[in-house]
């Protein structure tokens, strides 16, 4: 598991919530493992409930896990690592007091980024995203896309290597959705950078991923790993192709009895 | 909008010109007991001659003296003792609804108590003020910094944000309009309370000096007193709703 091409390592990871004993004790994640090679976007996806969320907050450091290990880089993970890894949330995270390009700032000078680089690191991850020109709006003045743009923004101006993305498109619609997919499939091309990336989309896992982990229903344990081998950056032809509607048959297959296990039915 | 603005502004106007031409009415024949209730005429030339005099001037004083002390202790213990309490959970689920429950007591009945404490000056008046006031700005001190999105919290923290960085940068912001609106609520409860307390037993403040007109039988002159309560009460509600609208509008 230690190989030199790994970014991230996780070892045997469970995330239990409640008391030991207690009946309405939670298994979220049983000894998940799994590893993540540099520059390769990895998606989660699984029912709702199935610990992808957690998992990803055990990888940033943001929880601690019942058991097992995370390894980023060499160092093993006991709380966040601002300087390696940066987030991107489902929610608006961005402060609504400030503007965009301060609220890219504001990220740099809590990671540590003299004083006078921010402005231009600013400016250059704005641009990165497309969003230069609303540098000096307000978030409550952006559209839902906009926003997540701008998040990821913050994101890209700490220079992690890694990238931790919570369902970032998920209340977005679908048009949207797939524009932004597009411009962060380009964006890896460009970067290398290593992504974890969790949706509950299909269609969003098959054509943002190099692997796709599948979650089973609670307790949450990765059922398989597929493999999608189609070069970044993806465009509109890929969206459209056989190879990513025959990924995506098989990932429902995969999902399906999952799904209907978590919403308490059994069928035949 | 702007024709229908202007439909309300004209029934307010004439709201109270209506009041007005009752009162004018009412004392111009000698219907009313000018005893009771003066003419208008009257109560405007006294008051005219009020402002003109500036004899209006040590009253007023000793009256924004007390509610600048006042305001000064409740926001100042309001806001310290609501950000400690909302560190944890625990304190705020003990000291919120005991803060809440305080708040419904009429603090007004401290007064006699606080009269002996601190006297007849204003002494007595601050406190009260202040008793009054901290309640608002304690309550939404404690909401504004516990209902901070965790959304803002975990984001911070992921990108390495330091305990005075999370603080300064994060946490005051985020709770700011909550406990600006609570400065304010207290600022204007500390007025009333005030001039309140100054009517039942004082020296001198604006209160004092209604209250020895209404029993020295000069209801003409207690009424510039209260035309000049009423300019102070909404020049100070103008002021800090504006200074509201502006520390809400700008960046934190």
């Amino acid at each position: 598991m230690n190989d030199a091409a790994a970014a991230i390592t996780v070892q045997g990871v469970s995330q239990a919530f409640g008391p030991e004993g207690d009946p309405r004790r939670v298994v979220a994640l049983e000894s998940a493992t799994l590893s993540v090679t540099r520059g390769e976007l990895l998606c989660l996806i699984g029912p709702s409930g199935c610990g992808k969320t957690t998992l990803l907050n055990v990888i940033g450091g943001l929880m601690t896990p019942s058991t097992g290990d995370v390894v980023i880089e060499g160092e093993r993970v006991r709380g966040p690592l601002p300087k390696k890894v940066a987030y991107v949330f489902q929610e608006s995270a961005l402060f609504p007091w400030r503007t965009v390009i301060d609220n890219v700032k504001l990220g740099m000078a809590f990671q540590g980024v003299p004083r006078s680089e921010r402005d231009q690191r600013a400016h250059e991850a704005l641009a990165a995203v497309g969003l230069d020109d609303f540098a000096q709006h307000y978030p409550a003045q952006l559209s839902g896309g906009m926003k997540q743009r701008a998040q990821l923004a913050r994101a890209l101006g700490l220079k992690t290597d890694i990238l931790l993305m919570d369902e970032p498109f998920a209340a977005l619609d679908e048009q949207t959705r797939m524009v932004l997919g597009e411009d962060l499939s380009e964006l890896l091309a460009r970067t290398g950078k290593t992504i974890v990336f969790v949706t509950h989309s299909l269609v969003e896992a098959v054509f943002l991923a190099d692997r796709v982990a599948v979650f089973t229903a609670r307790p949450g344990r990765i059922k398989t790993t597929i493999a999608v081998e189609e070069g970044h950056p993806r465009s509109r032809s890929f969206m459209t192709s056989d190879k990513l509607a025959r990924l995506r048959n098989q990932l429902y297959e995969l999902l399906h009895d999952e799904i209907r296990k978590t919403m308490g039915e059994t069928r035949p | 909008m702007s024709g229908e603005r202007l439909a309300y502004r004209l029934v307010q106007v004439g709201f109270i010109a209506l009041i007005l031409l009752a009162w004018y009415l009412a004392t111009r024949n000698g219907l009313v007991n000018p005893i009771l209730l003066p003419s208008l005429t009257s109560s405007w030339h006294e008051f005219v001659l009020l402002i003109e005099s500036g004899s209006y001037w040590p009253d007023l004083e000793v009256t924004m003296y007390e509610l600048a002390v006042a305001f000064s202790i409740a926001a100042t213990f309001g806001c310290v003792i609501g950000y400690i309490v909302s560190r944890t959970r625990f304190s705020v689920r003990v000291f919120d609804p005991l803060f809440a429950g305080m708040y419904s007591v009429p603090a007004i009945l401290l007064f006699p108590l606080y009269v002996l404490f601190f006297g007849l000056g204003p002494g007595s008046k601050i406190a009260i003020g202040a008793t009054i006031a901290f309640f608002p700005v304690v309550l939404n001190t404690i909401a504004g910094f516990d209902y901070v999105d965790r959304a803002y919290i975990v984001s911070a923290r992921s990108m390495g944000a330091s305990a005075p960085q999370m603080f300064w940068s994060v946490m005051l912001p985020a709770a700011f309009p909550v406990v600006i609106t609570g400065l304010r609520m207290g600022f204007i409860l500390a007025f009333l309370s005030i001039l309140g307390s100054e009517t039942i037993a004082s020296l001198a403040g604006l209160g004092h000096r209604i209250v020895s007109y209404a029993e020295s039988m000069d209801p003409a002159k207690m009424f510039a007193y209260i035309f000049l309560a009423i300019i102070m009460a909404f020049v100070l509600n103008a002021v800090v709703s504006l200074a509201e609208a502006r520390v809400k509008r700008g960046p934190g």
